[in-house]
């Protein structure tokens, strides 16, 4: 009896939760592009941040860091 | 355990500025703060191993040491300072150079290994707003990318008892691969980096035999120096020359915390040697050359397994060797590496907040794509060397800090106190102590002793061979009692 009942519960259970998913991805997909948004817009914002504090002349910052060696 | 790190120095716009002229002025900046300068700056005590009561004159021998560290010293005006935490700060091989004071803990050890970076920012902004000096800019990285390395060491005090063959047969794996957690992330492949692309480790390629006495050619894996600033009958200290200079505080405490408990292990015999690898100089370039980390390491028994797959077996041999008792440094460490390799063996971007090569290489990804660069760009060498920037405005990694963008151990706060306050547990708190309540009467002083000019017909030297006396507990009250040096000494004296 319990089996049947499990049984049947856990079919109700997966369709009904199959509903959730199908709404809660309707629902829920302008929330998920959104934080995709904020993703790309931090990740902009990080790049941006490295441009603005990255030696200007790149090429001439990077060829001039020349060390003796060490240890 | 200490670390000692060398600074890449840079004057913008003018590379051929003398190393040795712009690391000095940038130790003698940091020397002007007020609890240096005061009394007169105490010299390194070249004089190792013969305890003595020296004449007035005292001279340095200097036999023990390099004749270009002492021409540094002399030349230059005493570049070289000992802080009121017990650290040295001064110019080796052209380069300035941080060595934190002696600490017991790997918390302790990152502690003052930011320090050291912290001084560093500090002693080139004070240059910086010297008459006659201008912008000088450090870096805390190991290689110019244009075949030139400088060291990133770490120290560590072992028994006299371990024979040193143990060392290099179980070590050897553990340095190899622990790169994995440990690398500081590199853009350029060979010592010039002559061929393009992104590996785990700066100092993998500068690396060509497994054991050696050499540290600035020819590059061992484990290095054999044998010079133990401490009582030589009863210890070593093993000096480990094979690290990158990490920012990440992660990155550092796994480096050192996992160093120290394998090597405990190495002193107790925990290890059979199944782990030993085929070719550790190839393998080691070929794992830092993987950052996908599968990569498989051929082992002496014939057996394969990635760089990840290695540590997790130290790592289990290490659980089963501290056991459930485990002090809470120490199961830290183990809980750390443990979910550290549990990430990598997924995805290594998972711990991009920890550990230094995946935060770097997490920005280099982000940023290539945006512009649309390959790997010989500038652009990315120029942001793998400015994540290594002291500078808190300037450094991509400290721009990383500042977004929550990095997890760390310690508050600026802790760091910036550790710049002036020795480790409690330590000969440290000793010579700290010394250089911050004698400045006028310490004359000169080194790891394992402390000189003091106190009037009387000759020096006196305090030997300090027992690195684990001397501590708070052990002569804090003496401090608080004595004012005067004199007072100290016939305290010391008559004890």
């Amino acid at each position: 009896m319990a089996a049947k009942d499990s049984g049947g519960q856990s079919q109700s259970q997966r369709s009904r939760q199959e509903e959730d998913a199908e709404t809660t991805e309707a629902a829920v997909d302008p929330e998920v592009a959104e934080r995709h948004e904020e993703i790309t817009e931090e990740v902009d914002d990080l790049l941006d941040e490295i441009d603005e504090v990255l030696e200007t002349n790149s090429e001439e910052f990077v060829r001039s860091f020349v060390q003796k060696g060490g240890q | 355990m200490g670390t000692e790190i060398e600074y890449g120095i840079s004057v913008p716009g003018q590379p051929g500025a003398n190393p040795m002229v712009t690391s000095s002025q940038i130790v003698n900046a940091y020397a002007a703060r007020p609890e240096i300068s005061k009394g007169g700056r105490a010299r390194w005590d070249y004089e190792e191993e013969t305890p003595l009561r020296d004449a007035r004159g005292f001279t340095y021998t200097g036999a023990l040491y390099d004749p270009a560290e002492n021409l540094a010293d002399e030349d230059t005006g005493l570049a070289n300072v000992i802080l009121t935490n017990g650290a040295r700060l001064y110019v080796d091989h052209a380069h300035p150079e941080y060595s934190t004071p002696e600490v017991t803990n790997p918390r302790e050890a990152v502690l003052f290994d930011k320090a050291g970076e912290m001084t560093m920012a500090e002693a080139a902004h004070r240059a910086a707003h010297s008459p006659g000096i201008g912008a000088i800019n450090l870096y805390k990285n190991n290689t110019d990318n244009k075949g030139a390395s400088y060291g990133a060491h770490e120290n560590y005090l072992m028994s006299r008892r371990t024979p040193f063959a143990d060392i290099v047969t179980h070590f050897t794996p553990y340095l190899v691969t622990r790169q994995v957690f440990a690398g500081a992330g590199r853009v350029g492949i060979g010592q010039d980096a002559s061929e393009h692309g992104f590996q785990i480790s700066q100092r993998a390629d500068f690396f060509e035999v497994e054991v050696g006495l050499e540290t600035t050619l020819k590059r061992p894996i484990i290095n054999t120096r044998d010079e133990p600033h401490a009582d030589a009958e009863r210890y070593r200290r093993l000096h480990v020359i094979i690290g990158d200079a990490n920012v990440a505080e992660y990155a550092t405490f796994l480096k050192v915390g996992t160093a120290s408990i394998v090597l405990s292990m190495i002193e107790d015999g925990a290890f059979d040697g199944s782990l030993a690898v085929s070719e550790p100089v190839a393998e080691l370039r070929s794992i830092s050359h993987d950052p996908s980390l599968t990569h498989k390491v051929e082992l002496r028994n014939g057996k394969r397994m990635t760089a990840v797959e290695l540590q997790q077996s130290i790592l289990e041999q290490a659980e089963a060797y501290c056991g459930a008792d485990a002090d809470p440094a120490t199961r830290e460490v183990l809980d750390q590496w443990a979910f550290v390799l549990d990430a990598l063996a997924r995805d290594p971007f998972e711990v991009a907040d920890m550990l230094d090569w995946p935060a770097k290489l997490g920005l280099l990804h982000r940023y290539r794509d945006r512009e649309n660069l390959d790997w010989g760009s500038h652009k990315l060498q120029a942001i793998d060397l400015q994540y290594h920037d002291v500078r808190p405005e300037k450094g991509l990694y400290h721009r990383l800090v500042k977004r929550g963008s990095m997890k760390r151990l310690l508050t600026d706060a802790e760091v910036m106190d550790a710049m002036v306050e020795p480790p409690a547990d330590t000969r440290a708190f000793f010579r700290g102590r010394c250089l911050a309540r004698y400045p006028s009467e310490v004359v000169a002083a080194s790891w394992d002793s402390v000189i003091f000019d106190v009037g009387a017909d000759s020096l006196v030297r305090v030997p300090m061979m027992e690195p684990e006396r001397g501590t708070k507990e052990h002569v804090g009250e003496l401090f608080d009692r004595c004012v005067a040096a004199k007072d100290l000494l016939d305290v010391i004296t008559a004890e």
